[in-house]
Formats: C-alpha cells, sequence, structure tokens
C-alpha cells in the first residue's frame, strides 16, 4: 500500500491562483490576436497581465454558498411584503415616483453592466481579470432582476412602473440613463472598465445607492431597502474591482496616463449628469427626507471623492476636469431638475408636485444661497397659476443635450442667473449642449455622438408632434401615470386604502 | 402606530407589467419571466460598437440562425439568478461532502495506482477544455441576443469555471500540485491532448454566438461528459475500485443530465423556426460532432486505450440518437 503523502500547504494567493489563472494558456493553433481582437485599438499597453492583483479571492464554490444564502433571504422578505401589503408601510404614494424613475432608468443599468461585464469577461487577454468581471457579470443580472422582482408588487397597486420596459427604450428621460450605459458599452474594453468598473462603481455609486436605500428606509420601503441590503456585499466587491483596474492600468505602462485621464474626465462628467436625477429625489421626491443633497455631497462626493483622488495623485491622475463644475452646480441642480419636470410632466411616467411651505422651508435651510433667490419665487409664481386653475405646462420641445441627453435646463457655473448652453458646429449640423463638459466630450469624439438617438426630436419626426400617439408609443397613460401627485390615482388609492388599514369601516 | 395591513383586502390595478401581459396576459407573471423577457434594450440604441461599427450593440443579426422572437429559447430549468445560484449550492454541498468524505477516509491513498494515474491523465487536463468553455459561454452571453437566451449562457460559463475548479482540486487531492503542472504540460504538448486543444482554440475565434454554442455546448460537451465522466469515470474506473474518483466528479455527471435539458431545448426551438435554421444547425453539429469524436478519440485511449475507438463510436451513435429527437438529423 501507497505510503500517506503529506500535501503541500499552499498559502490562499497560491491556491487562487490553481483555481483560476493557471486554467489559461497561450494559445498556440491561433493568434492571440483572434482570440482577443478588441484588446489593442484603444491604445492601453499591458505588459504583463500576471501583474494583476486579484481584488478578491472567491472561487465558484463560495460564491455559490454565500449568493444562496442572501437569495433565500431576499425572496423571504419581499415575499412577506407583497403578503402582507408592506406597501402601505410608505410615508405616502409621493414616495414612489422615486422607485419607479429607478426601475425605469436605473433598473435597465444593471442589466447593461450585465451585458457589459460579459464582453469585458471575455475580452481581457488575463485570466485573473476575466474571472473577477465574469463574476460582476453574474452579479449585476442578480441587481437588475432583485429590483424588478421588489418592485413588481409596487406595480400591481400603483401606476408609472407597468411599461418600465418601454419607457427604457422609448420615454425621453429614460435615455439620460441608457445614452450613459451604451455610451460605455459601445467603448473598448479598458473604457468600458473607467467608464462602469471605476467611474460608476467606485466614484458615484455611493452617491446613489446610498441616499436611495436610507431614502427607502426612512420612507418605509421595505422592499427596496432589502434588495439594496443584499447588494451591498457584491458592490463591495466591484469596487475593488474597479480600483484595481485603474491601478493596473496605471501600474503597466507611463502612457497610460493621458487616455486613462481623459477617461476619467469622461465619466465623471457623464456620471455627475445621470445623478442629477438623484438630487431631485433627495431634495424634492422624499416625503420623509434624509439628507439634502448638498449634503450627500459633502460626504460621497467631496470627502471620499477626494481621498480617492490624493491616493492617486501618485501615478501623476489629477482630479477630473468637471470636478469645480460640479461643485458650482450643486446647490442648483436639484432645483433646476425638479422644475423642469413639473413643468414636462405630463410626459413623465411618474408624478411631480409643487412643494408645500413646509417644504420649502427646508430647502431654504439647507440651500441658503441659492434657493430663495432664485427658486423660491418660481415655485410661487408656479402655485399661483395652478390655484387659478390655469397651471403651468410646457409642451414645447425641450432642447436637448447631444451629450448628456437632458434638457438644457441648466445655468451658468459662475452666474445663476443666465441660463447655460454651448453649440458645435460639425459637418454643417448644429449640436446643443447643457454645459461645458458635455461639448468637450462630444468634441473629443464627434462621430460617436453625433449617432445619439434623440427621443424629443424623434417624437416630432415620427409622430409628427402628435401627443397621444406619443404617449401610446411610450406606454404612458394620460391621467394616470403622469401630471401632479395631488388628484392622481395613486393619491387617491393609497389615502383611501390607509384609511381602510387605521379605521373600522 | 403599529397598523395592521394584512387585514386590510385590496384589489390589485393590474397584475403584471405591460410587456409580460403582452406576452402571457394579464396574469400574475412568474419570477422566470419577469427577469427573463424584454429586460434587454431592444430599440433606439444610441451609438454603434467602436470595437466593431459594422454590428448594433444588441445586434440579432451578427449570427446565422435567424429567430422571429429570440425570447422563443426557453429554459425548461426555467433558471434566474436565485433559482440557478440555490440549485448550484445544494449542488456544492454535496460535492464538499463528497471531497470531505474521500479525504477523511484516505481514500485518495487508497486507489489502485493504475486507477489513480488513469484519473490524473484524464481528468486534470481537461481543467483547461473547460475554461475554455466558460469563454465562450461568456461570449454567447455577452454578444447574444435576448435574455431567455443568454443568462444560462452565463450560468453555463460560470458552471464550467467551477467545474474546471473542482478539476484542479481533483488534481490536488490525487497528486498535489505537479499533478496540475504535468496536466498542463500535456494539454500543451502531448500529443494525445493536441488535437483537443487544437478544437477548442479553433472554438474560441468564433464570433457566432449560436455557433459557438453548437461547437462548445452541443457538440464537444455531448461527447465530452458522457464519454468521461459516464463511460470512463462511472463504469470502468469504478470496476476497477476506483468509485472514489466518481464521487469526486459527481457534480459534472448530474451538471451534464441537467444542461443538456436545456441544450436540447434550444437546439429544437431553433430548428423549428425554419428550414434555414434547421440546415445551418445541422451543417454546424455535423463538422463540429465529427471534429470532436476524433479530437476525444486519443483522450479517451488514455483510459480504454483500445477499446476507445468503439466507445467514441458507441457514444457518437448515441449523440446522433439524440440531436436527432430535436428535429435536426444528421
Ligand atoms: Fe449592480
Ligand atoms: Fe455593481
Ligand atoms: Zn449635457
Amino acid at each position: 500500500m501507497d505510503m500517506k503523502v503529506a500535501k503541500k500547504k499552499l498559502g490562499l494567493k497560491e491556491k487562487y491562483r490553481l483555481m483560476t489563472r493557471d486554467l489559461g494558456w497561450e494559445p498556440t493553433y491561433r493568434a492571440k490576436d483572434e482570440v482577443f481582437p478588441y484588446v489593442n485599438y484603444e491604445g492601453i499597453k499591458v505588459h504583463d497581465w500576471d501583474k494583476w492583483e486579484d481584488p478578491f479571492r472567491l472561487t465558484m464554490d463560495s460564491y455559490w454558498k454565500y449568493q444562496a444564502e442572501k437569495e433565500r433571504k431576499f425572496y423571504a422578505i419581499i415575499d412577506a411584503h407583497a403578503q402582507n401589503n408592506g406597501h402601505l408601510n410608505i410615508t405616502d404614494a409621493r414616495y414612489l415616483s422615486a422607485l419607479k424613475i429607478f426601475l425605469q432608468a436605473i433598473s435597465p443599468g444593471e442589466y447593461a453592466a450585465h451585458k457589459g461585464f460579459a464582453r469585458v469577461g471575455r475580452e481581457f487577454p488575463g485570466v485573473g481579470t476575466q474571472v473577477a468581471c465574469q463574476m460582476q457579470a453574474i452579479d449585476e443580472i442578480r441587481h437588475a432582476q432583485t429590483q424588478i422582482h421588489a418592485l413588481s408588487n409596487y406595480n400591481k397597486y400603483y401606476d408609472g412602473f407597468h411599461a418600465f420596459a418601454d419607457a427604457r427604450d422609448r420615454i425621453w428621460y429614460t435615455s439620460v440613463a441608457r445614452s450613459f450605459f451604451d455610451d460605455a458599452m459601445s467603448a473598448g474594453p479598458f473604457e468600458f472598465m473607467i467608464a462602469i468598473g471605476f467611474s460608476f462603481e467606485y466614484v458615484l455609486t455611493n452617491l446613489l445607492f446610498v441616499p436611495f436605500m436610507s431614502g427607502a428606509a426612512y420612507n418605509g420601503d421595505m422592499a427596496t431597502v432589502t434588495f439594496g441590503f443584499s447588494a451591498q456585499s457584491d458592490e463591495a466587491r466591484h469596487m475593488t474591482l474597479g480600483l484595481e483596474c485603474i491601478k493596473f492600468m496605471l501600474e503597466q505602462d507611463p502612457d497610460n496616463l493621458p487616455i486613462v485621464q481623459g477617461w476619467l474626465d469622461k465619466w465623471f462628467w457623464r456620471g455627475f449628469r445621470v445623478l442629477g436625477l438623484v438630487s431631485t429625489m433627495m431634495d424634492y421626491m422624499l416625503p420623509k427626507r434624509v439628507m439634502s443633497w448638498r449634503e450627500a455631497w459633502e460626504i460621497y462626493g467631496v470627502e471620499n471623492g477626494g481621498a480617492l483622488f490624493k491616493d492617486l495623485a501618485r501615478y501623476g491622475v489629477r482630479p477630473p476636469k468637471g470636478w469645480d463644475d460640479a461643485e458650482k452646480a450643486i446647490d442648483h441642480m436639484s432645483h433646476q431638475f425638479m422644475l423642469g419636470l413639473y413643468q414636462w410632466s405630463f410626459g413623465t411616467s411618474f408624478h411631480s408636485w409643487i412643494p408645500s411651505d413646509e417644504d420649502m422651508d427646508w430647502l431654504s435651510a439647507k440651500y441658503p444661497t441659492t434657493f430663495d433667490k432664485y427658486y423660491r419665487p418660481r415655485w410661487d409664481h408656479i402655485r399661483k397659476l395652478a390655484v387659478a386653475g390655469t397651471p403651468f405646462k410646457n409642451f414645447g420641445l425641450a432642447k436637448l443635450c447631444q451629450t448628456c441627453q437632458l434638457p438644457v435646463v441648466f445655468t451658468e457655473p459662475d452666474d445663476a442667473t443666465m441660463s447655460c448652453h454651448r453649440e458645435t458646429e460639425y459637418k454643417g449640423e448644429k449640436y446643443h449642449f447643457c454645459s461645458d463638459g458635455c461639448q468637450h466630450i462630444f468634441d473629443n469624439e464627434p462621430e460617436k455622438y453625433v449617432q445619439a438617438w434623440l427621443p424629443m426630436p424623434s417624437l416630432f419626426q415620427e409622430l409628427n408632434g402628435d401627443i397621444g400617439a406619443w404617449m401610446n408609443w411610450v406606454g404612458l397613460r394620460d391621467g394616470e401615470d403622469n401630471g401632479d401627485y395631488s388628484g392622481s390615482r395613486d393619491q387617491r388609492n393609497f389615502d383611501q386604502w390607509r384609511g381602510m388599514a387605521t379605521s373600522n369601516t | 402606530m403599529q397598523i395592521d395591513l394584512r387585514t386590510v383586502s385590496i384589489q390589485p390595478l393590474r397584475q403584471t407589467f405591460d410587456h409580460l401581459a403582452r406576452r402571457f396576459g394579464d396574469k400574475p407573471a412568474s419570477r422566470y419571466q419577469e427577469g427573463g423577457y424584454d429586460i434587454q434594450a431592444a430599440e433606439n440604441l444610441h451609438y454603434k460598437p467602436t470595437w466593431d461599427p459594422d454590428q448594433e450593440l444588441y445586434d440579432a443579426k451578427i449570427t446565422k440562425i435567424v429567430m422571429q422572437d429570440w425570447y422563443a429559447l426557453k429554459d425548461p430549468r426555467q433558471f434566474y439568478y436565485s433559482t440557478y445560484t440555490l440549485a448550484r449550492a445544494r449542488q456544492q454541498d454535496a460535492t464538499e461532502s463528497n471531497f470531505a468524505f474521500v479525504e477523511s477516509r484516505g481514500l485518495a491513498d487508497m486507489l489502485p495506482p493504475a486507477v489513480r494515474e488513469t484519473a490524473l491523465k484524464l481528468l486534470v487536463p481537461l481543467r483547461h477544455a473547460a475554461w475554455g468553455a466558460n469563454q465562450n459561454n461568456t461570449l454567447i452571453c455577452g454578444y447574444g441576443y435576448s435574455t431567455i437566451f443568454t443568462q444560462p449562457c452565463m450560468y453555463h460559463a460560470m458552471d464550467n469555471l467551477g467545474i474546471a475548479q473542482y478539476l484542479s482540486r481533483l488534481g490536488l487531492l490525487l497528486g498535489d500540485t505537479e499533478a496540475l503542472d504535468e496536466g498542463k504540460a500535456a494539454w500543451l504538448e502531448d500529443s494525445a491532448w493536441q488535437p483537443l486543444r487544437r478544437y477548442v482554440e479553433d472554438t474560441l475565434v468564433l464570433r457566432d454566438p449560436f455557433e459557438a454554442f453548437v461547437a462548445q455546448n452541443v457538440a464537444l460537451d455531448g461527447l465530452l461528459y458522457p464519454l468521461v465522466y459516464a463511460r470512463i469515470v462511472d463504469d470502468t474506473l469504478s470496476a476497477q475500485g476506483g468509485s472514489a474518483v466518481a464521487m469526486l466528479t459527481q457534480f459534472m455527471t448530474d451538471w451534464f443530465d441537467e444542461t443538456k435539458k436545456w441544450v436540447d431545448a434550444v437546439l429544437k426551438v431553433a430548428a423549428a423556426e425554419s428550414d434555414n435554421n434547421r440546415a445551418v444547425l445541422q451543417d454546424w453539429i455535423r463538422a463540429w460532432s465529427t471534429r470532436a469524436a476524433s479530437a476525444l478519440l486519443p483522450v479517451v485511449e488514455i483510459a480504454l486505450g483500445a477499446q476507445a475507438d468503439d466507445a467514441v463510436g458507441e457514444q457518437l451513435a448515441d449523440f446522433r440518437a439524440r440531436i436527432q429527437k430535436t428535429g435536426i438529423t444528421l
């Protein structure tokens, strides 16, 4: 009989190497360029994929085990939430506007991230990088699905959720997020990693998810709290992957720095524009507020972002170009957005409303230098019109920014009385922009951005400005999904159902 | 104030989302339906890919297979992330106890030396083939069209990685790190492995996601799994005192039985769609399975010697019968 031979003790790192990167090999029957055709054209130089440090070491058996544990808990909670009419626990149905925007614009982004990470999980020639990206690919489909499943019950009782798949492709405001993810996916694998893996997951994700999930908690929405909480450990992995990616690119070759810096400038500004929707949610859409957008920016933007870019300075990276303009916009953007959303509320699959006196007092306390000076007077005026029975509605064509696709509603960074508008002429056509940041992005890649599908011009070209036909096409039911919250079916139903729960009749 | 909301009986306004009501009627949708149908962006894609401006960002035309509705390629297991993960968590639990059983009783050391050697020589290089499978399924998920078709490919890719990792553990358990080194050297240089490695590398340059599906999941794995895990490990090696090896590869045997139902369902629906699809599938399956059979022959010889030829021939016949049931004649 054989002698029992003692096995070598393998360190964690060595063991993980055997379980991942040792699986790959250099092809000899086919050229490497054929197997990985997209990895060179962006100009990023990688000399040694083995220098990649695994950001986390998870083998599939533990992945299945941990994730299954979380899935069991998640579905147990949302099943109970649905059975027990958990939706009646929310503060009031105004809160749902934030969820509707989330399902129409952000959950499709989770799906796009899933697809994008599957692509880069195949295209990078380093096994370590591939495995990390593949795990994110499967996580991101999880996020898309848990979000749809968590919000599915709200759809049964409230308007504005039912056509999220149509809205994703057709309605005007979702193209802000859609074009953001389409932009990243149509870029090469390295830019995708800087766009989604680093800028979105690392720099901006806290500004999106933390306010959102605390907003849900403050407003009694257990379903959303649960999917947010359940995704947290996934996100922690995604953040370490994003950070490792940028460091890896910067360490591989000094020539990579200007390329990476250009992407950071671009994706910071792209991401900042998408986050405009979050600012509105925080300042206007939560019946019970968590903190102001300004306060969130101080913590997650200035403090965390500042520390991060200090850390990256040793590679020669400077903070993104739009950083100062972003700072100047913080005290204005949520108000400008909400005023825009309110006047175009005929065309939104969620409700907006005029802030109450109490709301406005909170806003002036949080925005002492801007709210009373610039925005309270406009809300007062809008309220007067509403009281007089002639509510303010803008059916006009909103001019959209060719890059970020938001309506051009912002003001000059240094003058809040001047609306900001930029133009570039390219091959005989005029293109409009909301900001210097968006204009620069266009000017760097005009061939890409001239292709952008702009929802508003399409409405007028294809549907001849027929608003009713447009509403059918985007899945918006007039008088139910859109308009002012006050007087809406959501408001009536919620109040009635809550009344049934709190009284004996 | 704590209010009892359960007592409130209210009528829902609708049962499901519009896109699901259009497909299945306004009735409560399953989580598989909610998590799969129409959740991929379909219209008004903003930019052409810079990595290939001839493609759309989501492009059904990059394959020769034509489907009127790509969401018709339903997974009979109805896997979405949760059901998939729960199923695999249960299986990894069983695999873990199998490994523990073999380790704690020293069964690896009691294997007849010839069986151990065959197991190492045959199974360890296959961790690289499983990595190739991971690459292909990741590509199908990334570039294929419609969530219903592509999400199982992501799950499949992660399974391929899991299998490569179980094979690595098997190598470490039966032969330590040297076994992995030797297996890799064999994969790269031994003549027995070169036809298979060439096959795998040839699949890695495919960019038609459906052809990759056929070359990998239908043809190669459709022959490799029953030959290696059922015929060689479960039958031949077990009969020679190697049932401990079969315990270590039980995941693979069960996995193949489960996943082939999905593979067959995809083939069946795609073939039934049109004569054109059926003809394309026929060509692909014929070409790739013939190649796979001859690439596997020297590998099977490692364990079966002179009987390898018959074994591969029989398996090929079984494979043809299986494919025949999907409506594709070879
Ligand atoms: Fe996510
Ligand atoms: Fe993420
Ligand atoms: Zn813009």
